[in-house]
């Protein structure tokens, strides 16, 4: 049922797939399906204030180091008052970004306005950057979704940045020793019960944790909602009862990016200015991890085709060999 | 063909060498310095673009210029073309250069290079990744290659034991020599489909391990052509060019087969608009498709073909094409997620050249140690 209407849609989204046809579908392997228990957020872009909260508890909660990028004055930043990240890279594991246009005067207006927009790793459903890793640095949590890194198992191919489709794995290029690193879900604070560090400062509900289902709920909650309209907003974990914030229904583009983006992802924005403008590509609903393993497991599976190759080169090496060596009257 | 290959009598250190190793030596320089302070305090890599010229020259093209010994041992040894097993050996010893200087620039780039071993660990081992069938098929291959050009060391050493063991056992190394870089070269095709729309459609196909493996195989070719051609004139050794011209012919029909599947590939997935596009991929594309359709047209011309200096522009225009179309996927098609740019930066591109510098160095040294080229007495019989 997957395939043909799949590949249709992702044909329509243009680019690799819009090649897709029968033949690719039919090597591609099956789409994988969402993790029983799986864990997520909704990130609003249009109740994020910028603030950055969100940014400064998940340095504490996982022990990075404030960004301080070099300016042209000197010492200005000695103290590491202020965190300068200005976008993803070999530390900052989650940033906050603004989109501007024009005059900036409205939020979350596509003309003349601006928006934020919270970038860090949206925990695809099938996610490239676990079918690159040769070594399984990186995996897919088989309950919860979240896909985590193992430096020790890492060897610093920096394939899963290559491959990722949101940019988001980064190598810290600046230390002889550095790591990958990417959002892990404080999956450390899952652990113990508590819920990401983001979530649990954000003073709007921006950030919202919980389980995709529930959060895929409120997604389409505020998207059914009239614009205009007075509504309640969760905050923290969609589960617990945090005091909600009560605020006026946003134009919100009828979409919840990472429903169906790359074969889905756990975490999910909703916006009212186009999701390319807060840095999410436009993306097909097609997995492209889901052919090239097809393309390879069909060429490698059982090792079947290059033993049978090895075996009739062989064969035709040493006769071959024979042969020239019978007719050059050489030795071999 | 063992018997009929002999060392060129000429001295280890000439101006040239000594040239190729200040080369070497710089790079070297820089190489400790990338160790010691990172791959930031050398490279230009950056968060958009993880992959620098280290990968797509060093590796990427760099592996598939190797791929000499490859091409001709599948033209004499699967297409039973005997006559050209003078150009083997010095083909081999290219390919063993090529794909071990491979090998070290892997270890130089990998960010963390002190797990590399992770890769042949069965329980780090990822089957879906084309990254680890790259690793474990170029390790297997430095390892077939050696032992493959193993026979011209053993001969100059005079241990002729070995020599009869591994002669036992080439026509197994040769059919791995054949087999291995159909699966990596391939493969290092397939590395880019996970891409998906971070690769411009010009280039973006679920056929590029075939364009890849097809591409590097003309590669192959072409080195040996450029290689033969040069190396007979600069040593002012007895010209193989009756055997290039046989080459040509087949690299010609290889190339035009190529250039043609590219397009039909690109209008049956509706993608054929890119390349009119004016973009940086449809650029690329149409230099690759003109150095292609070049070669092909001295290949299979048979007056072109004729001429030495028209063939040596051939090979050139071969591998030019090769390294480019590669060179052009993985970087100039790459979109990256953001805005970011790369450009290499001076001790990345130093040592770059330094690891070419290296290659061609020990090339040259090797020729002069060890029974590489075909024997000139022989020649007259032969060429």
């Amino acid at each position: 049922m997957h395939t043909r209407r799949e590949f249709l849609t992702a044909a329509g989204a243009g680019g690799a797939c819009a090649a897709a046809r029968p033949a690719e579908a039919a090597i591609s392997r099956p789409p994988r399906e969402m993790p029983p228990a799986a864990v997520g957020m909704l990130i609003d872009s249009t109740l994020c204030i910028g603030c950055q909260a969100c940014v400064a508890a998940c340095r504490d909660a996982n022990g990075v180091e404030v960004e301080d990028t070099p300016f042209a004055l000197a010492g200005w930043n000695a103290a590491r008052t202020w965190d300068t990240a200005l976008d993803l890279d070999g530390r900052t594991l989650n940033v906050i970004k603004v989109w501007r246009d024009g005059t900036a005067e409205v939020k979350d207006r596509a003309s003349d306005g601006f928006a934020f927009a919270k970038r860090h790793c949206l925990h695809c459903v099938d996610p490239s950057c676990v079918s690159v890793c040769p070594v399984s640095a990186m995996r897919k949590d088989p309950e919860t979704g979240i896909v985590s890194y193992d430096p020790d198992a890492c060897i610093g191919c920096r394939y899963c940045t290559y491959g990722c489709p949101f940019g988001v794995p980064q190598f810290d290029l600046a230390v002889p020793a550095g790591k990958i690193n990417k959002c892990e879900m404080c999956r450390h604070l899952q652990a113990e019960g508590r819920i990401p560090a983001c979530c649990d400062v954000c003073p709007t509900g921006a950030s919202l944790f919980g389980p995709v289902a529930a959060l895929q709920e409120e997604a389409d909650r505020r998207l059914a909602a009239a614009a205009g309209a007075t509504t309640t907003f969760p905050r923290g974990d969609i589960r617990e009862d945090r005091p909600r914030h009560e605020g006026v229904v946003p134009a919100y583009l009828q979409h919840t990016f990472g429903e169906t983006e790359v074969g889905g992802t756990q975490v999910r924005y909703l916006s009212a200015v186009p999701f390319a403008n807060l840095g999410l590509p436009t993306l097909p609903d097609f997995a492209p991890s889901r052919l090239s393993e097809g393309i390879q497991h069909t060429l490698y599976r059982w090792l079947a085709a290059p033993v049978l190759a090895v075996i009739g080169v062989a064969f035709l090496v040493r006769r071959n060999r024979i042969r020239q060596a019978r007719d050059t009257g050489r030795e071999l | 063909m063992a018997a009929s290959a002999e060392r060129l009598r000429a001295p280890l250190i000439t101006p040239l060498t000594l040239v190729l190793g200040l080369l070497a030596a710089v790079a070297a320089y820089f190489v400790v310095q990338r160790f010691a302070l990172g791959l930031g305090a050398v490279t230009n890599i950056n968060a958009g673009y993880p992959w620098g010229i280290w990968v797509v020259i060093d590796v990427v093209i760099g592996s598939a210029i190797g791929c000499g010994g490859f091409a001709m041992a599948l033209l004499i040894y699967v297409f039973n073309r005997g006559e050209h097993s003078p150009l083997m050996r010095p083909a081999l010893l290219g390919g063993l250069f090529g794909y071990t200087l491979a090998g070290a620039a892997v270890l130089i780039d990998l960010g963390r290079w002190w797990q590399f071993y992770n890769l042949v660990l069965p329980w780090h081992m990822n089957p879906n990744s084309v990254m680890l069938e790259i690793g474990l098929c170029v390790m297997l291959y430095v390892v077939v290659l050696w032992l493959e050009f193993s026979p011209a060391i053993l001969e100059r050493l005079g241990w002729t034991g070995w020599q009869r063991r591994i002669d036992g056992i080439m026509w197994l190394l040769i059919a791995l020599g054949i087999v291995l870089p159909f699966m990596h070269q391939s493969s290092l095709g397939s590395a880019l489909i996970v891409l998906g729309t971070k690769i411009d459609p010009v280039y973006q196909t679920p056929f590029l391990p075939l364009l890849f493996v097809t591409s590097a195989l003309a590669m192959g070719w072409g080195v040996v052509i450029a290689e033969a051609t040069t190396v007979s004139h600069s040593f002012r050794r007895p010209s193989e060019h009756r055997l290039i011209v046989r080459i040509a012919r087949v690299v010609g029909w290889l190339l035009l087969v190529w250039v043609a599947g590219r397009f039909v590939g690109l209008m049956v997935r509706g993608a054929l608009g890119g390349v009119f596009a004016g973009s940086a991929a449809a650029a690329t594309f149409w230099v690759e498709t003109a150095l292609a359709l070049f070669a092909t047209a001295v290949c299979l011309s048979p007056a072109w073909r004729r001429s030495e200096p028209l063939m040596l522009l051939a090979g050139l225009a071969i591998i030019l094409f090769g390294a480019l179309y590669r060179f052009a996927a993985y970087l100039v098609a790459y979109h990256p997620v953001g805005s970011y740019s790369y450009a290499p930066s001076v001790p990345e591109l130093t040592v770059t050249i330094g690891i070419i510098a290296l290659e061609i160095l020990l090339y040259l040294s090797f020729v002069k140690l060890f029974p590489v080229l075909h024997a000139t007495r022989r020649a007259p019989a032969q060429a």
